[in-house]
């Protein structure tokens, strides 16, 4: 008889601050003190709450325990599982009750209260490498409903009512992606998973992949049935290691299990997965790219019509979405489509995954449903921003996205609020700034990101993203004058225009949000030269001032010896050396170094 | 699009290897859309894809050379040059690089004295600028071979690079 569940996050994140090492040394113990059978240890998905990592949970207590290090394993066993107390010193700050054993729920933390988890709900709940918890958790179960007692037609048309948009960014309904496939003649469909994940700072799909990777071959295979396919890829990017393995043994014990493969419950349906690995191309993530990929070429995309539900991958019908879309489908079938159709918005139904990162305190993964505001997923999800700072702007939608003020942080998130005020709901990363950060940098990065990632077959993406990153760094460097700001945002809706895909389309986005936004910070730039958050290198200078009592440790750190003088004499940063990193003023304990 | 770098770099590839990867290209001819499962295999293998590997891999799967080469250059991951003993990658995701990681890089780019994409002359190091790993609750992250090390400041940098 199991008396307690150890539950190790085994997410990237998690992973990164050596979460197998903890499982082991758990695992030790346990045998060690006879425990086994007893006790059993298991490595999860993510949490979510990734600022807190490692985590390891313990039940029946469900005492949640955060930044855990190798050598805190042991008390925790010789306490918490032997005999019963609850370390409370490793105990997430929020879960501690006072009184002898008091932990409170999770689930009533400020982290985890408002979030609603559908696409994550299995994340850090199962053992992702074992299917039977997949399938006591009504894993397959949807697949044997769609199978066995509904029509293909009968599926799209739940997918129809439920509402559910494609999660990778653009919201197209899933449910008329799949009647258009459904409806074109054919023998040969393919059923295709986008888990090329390039927006950088988001692992949504990641964790999805990581945590419950059945979710998703199990709703491929119903795409399948309703669409008329025996075949599926997943797409996946070949950075993510763990998700990769756990995907390869989702398959092999579904494949064992009968729930892949031939005849799938008897019923003469057959659905096979295989993987194809990316090579880091964000163009991938655009469908067309994708499947250009797949078939093993450059991934360029290519013009639409036809669509990929008419002539995709090899030329034949085929529907993509990408992994969160998956990971809700199983629920929708199981669950019916008023159920779904009840949360969220009236145009955005469901939930969406958001990866919290940049200048935030709990980093991690949070689900809301459609319509939750900036504010409650900043503020109260997310802790607010750490060190004293002023929130700035939230970015959402990566290089496709826009840069969101501080003033319309009680703007519902849902598709189309998103776009009305030229952001987009992207896959779901959300980088918080605050005043340190530099809008005009911000764009500059993206593009720069995007011009690097621009495939080159059109014109206007391959040459204007180049010429729009010039006209950035001259603002960055001060010799740009008003004149270029209206040159850079002419361009901007040229290649919005002009672009074959949608990289081309949405690349200005970034700049555009800015301009539109920020315009002060633009103009302290072009007519002040000055950098109002003090980022952009050119207009930003380091000296001494007087405060300096000539300890030498700024002239010992610098890593080009720009600084000279002689010990308690006031020191000289010789400008030409210079290369602002700005580590002087880091390490000078008398804030004798300003940044002007 | 990046610009295309190419090593100076004597090729050393031995039989064995090129064994293996000949054994390994029968299979992955099978499939369709083979050329781009065989670079990650010839990588596997070689650690990069020198022009002398995409030749045997044209040579197998009975493609122009001229296709290998144009998928090998049109994937990030895809390298064209040798990796040193010891592979530096910074995280350039956004979340990393609002919290500093550009100066990271930049400063790592002086201790070691190379560019992203180039390995030192002794082969010991080599610098990559790499996109979002995905664990942004430690950003800014760099990684050296299978290390992961989080939250890094410009200031411990001298005291990581010094462990290798």
């Amino acid at each position: 008889m199991i008396r307690n569940h150890v539950l190790i996050c085994g997410g990237t994140g998690c992973t990164s601050g050596k979460s197998r090492n903890i499982y082991e040394r758990f695992n030790t113990l346990i045998a060690e003190n006879n425990l086994t059978g007893e006790v059993q240890s298991v490595m999860t998905g993510c949490f979510g709450l990734c600022a807190l990592g490692p985590v390891v949970v313990v039940y029946p207590e469900g005492a949640f325990y955060s930044q855990v290090k190798e050598a805190d394993v042991d008390e925790i066993v010789s306490e918490h599982i032997i005999k019963g107390r609850i370390v409370k010193r490793l105990l997430y700050q929020e879960t501690v009750k006072e009184g002898e054993d008091g932990v409170s729920s999770l689930s009533e933390t400020s982290f985890y209260k408002k979030q609603m988890r559908l696409a994550l709900r299995n994340c850090g709940v199962i053992n992702p490498e074992n299917i039977e918890e997949y399938i006591a958790y009504d894993g397959y179960a949807a697949l044997a409903k769609a199978l066995t007692e509904m029509t293909p037609q009968q599926v799209v048309d739940t997918l129809k009512a439920s509402g559910l948009r494609g999660r990778g960014g653009a919201g197209f309904p899933t449910g008329n992606k799949w009647q258009f496939a459904k409806d074109v003649p054919g023998d040969t469909k393919y059923v295709c998973c986008n888990a090329d994940e390039g927006d950088p700072g988001a692992f949504m799909d990641r964790s999805v992949l990581e945590g419950d990777p059945h979710a998703v071959l199990e709703a491929m295979a119903i795409a399948g049935y309703a669409i008329g396919s025996d075949q599926g890829y997943i797409y996946v990017r070949a950075e993510y290691p763990i998700a990769v393995a756990r995907l390869e043994v989702a398959i092999k014990q579904a494949k064992e299990y009968g729930l892949l493969g031939d005849n799938i419950f008897g019923t003469g349906f057959n659905f096979d997965v295989e993987i194809r690995l990316g090579a880091g191309a964000f163009v991938c993530g655009e469908e067309t790219a994708l499947m250009t990929s797949i078939e093993g070429n450059r991934g360029e995309p290519r013009p639409r019509p036809p669509f990929p539900a008419v002539k995709g991958l090899f030329a034949k019908p085929t529907i993509l979405n990408n992994v969160e879309t998956y990971a809700n489908v199983p629920q929708i079938i199981l669950k019916g489509s008023e159920w779904f159709s009840a949360i969220g918005t009236e145009k955005s139904k469901g939930t969406k995954v958001f990866a919290l990162g940049g200048k935030i305190q709990n980093t991690g993964l949070v689900e809301v449903p459609m319509g939750t505001t900036l504010r409650t997923i900043i503020e109260d999800i997310g802790g607010g921003i750490p060190n004293g700072k002023k929130f700035k702007s939230a970015q959402t939608g990566g290089p496709s996205g826009g840069c969101i003020p501080a003033s319309l942080i009680d703007i519902a998130i849902d598709y189309e609020s998103l776009l009305a005020i030229g952001s987009m709901m992207g896959s779901g990363g959300l980088i918080v700034m605050d005043e340190d950060s530099c809008m005009v940098d911000i764009a500059k990065f993206f593009l720069e990101f995007t011009v690097e990632e621009s495939c080159g077959k059109c014109t206007p993406c391959r040459i204007g993203t180049k010429r729009l990153l010039e006209l950035l760094e001259k603002v960055t460097n001060g010799s740009a004058t008003l004149a270029t700001l209206e040159e850079m945002e002419r361009l901007c809706y040229y290649i919005k225009d002009n672009s074959l895909c949608g990289l081309g389309q949405t690349a200005p986005n970034p700049v555009l949000s800015t301009l539109k936004y920020f315009k002060d910070e633009y103009l302290a730039h072009v007519t002040e030269k000055r950098c109002p958050a003090g980022v952009c290198k050119k207009l930003i200078s380091f000296k001494i001032n007087e405060k300096c009592v000539g300890c030498t440790l700024c002239a010992r750190k610098c890593p080009v010896s720009a600084i000279n003088g002689k010990v308690k004499e006031k020191h000289m940063i010789d400008k030409e050396k210079c290369i602002k990193c700005g580590v002087c003023a880091e390490n000078c304990k008398f804030k004798a170094i300003d940044r002007v | 699009m990046a610009k295309i770098k190419l090593t100076k770099a004597p090729f050393k590839g031995t039989e064995s290897q090129e064994r293996e990867l000949r054994a390994a290209l029968v299979e992955i001819k099978k499939r369709k859309g083979a050329v781009m499962p065989a670079l990650q295999k010839a990588q596997e293998i070689y650690g990069y894809l020198p022009i002398e590997v995409q030749t045997i891999l044209a040579g197998v799967l009975e493609v122009p050379v001229e296709e290998v080469f144009g998928v090998a250059t049109f994937y990030s991951q895809f390298t064209l040059n040798p990796r040193g003993e010891y592979n530096v990658s910074v995280c350039m995701g956004t979340a990393c690089y609002v919290k500093g990681a550009g100066e990271v890089l930049d400063s790592i780019k002086v201790q070691l004295g190379i560019e992203p994409d180039e390995c030192s002359a002794d082969g010991r190091f080599s610098l990559n600028a790499t996109r979002c790993i995905g664990c942004c609750g430690l950003a800014p992250v760099m990684t050296i071979n299978d290390n992961v090390y989080g939250k890094v400041s410009v200031n411990d940098l001298e005291k990581i690079l010094n462990n290798y």
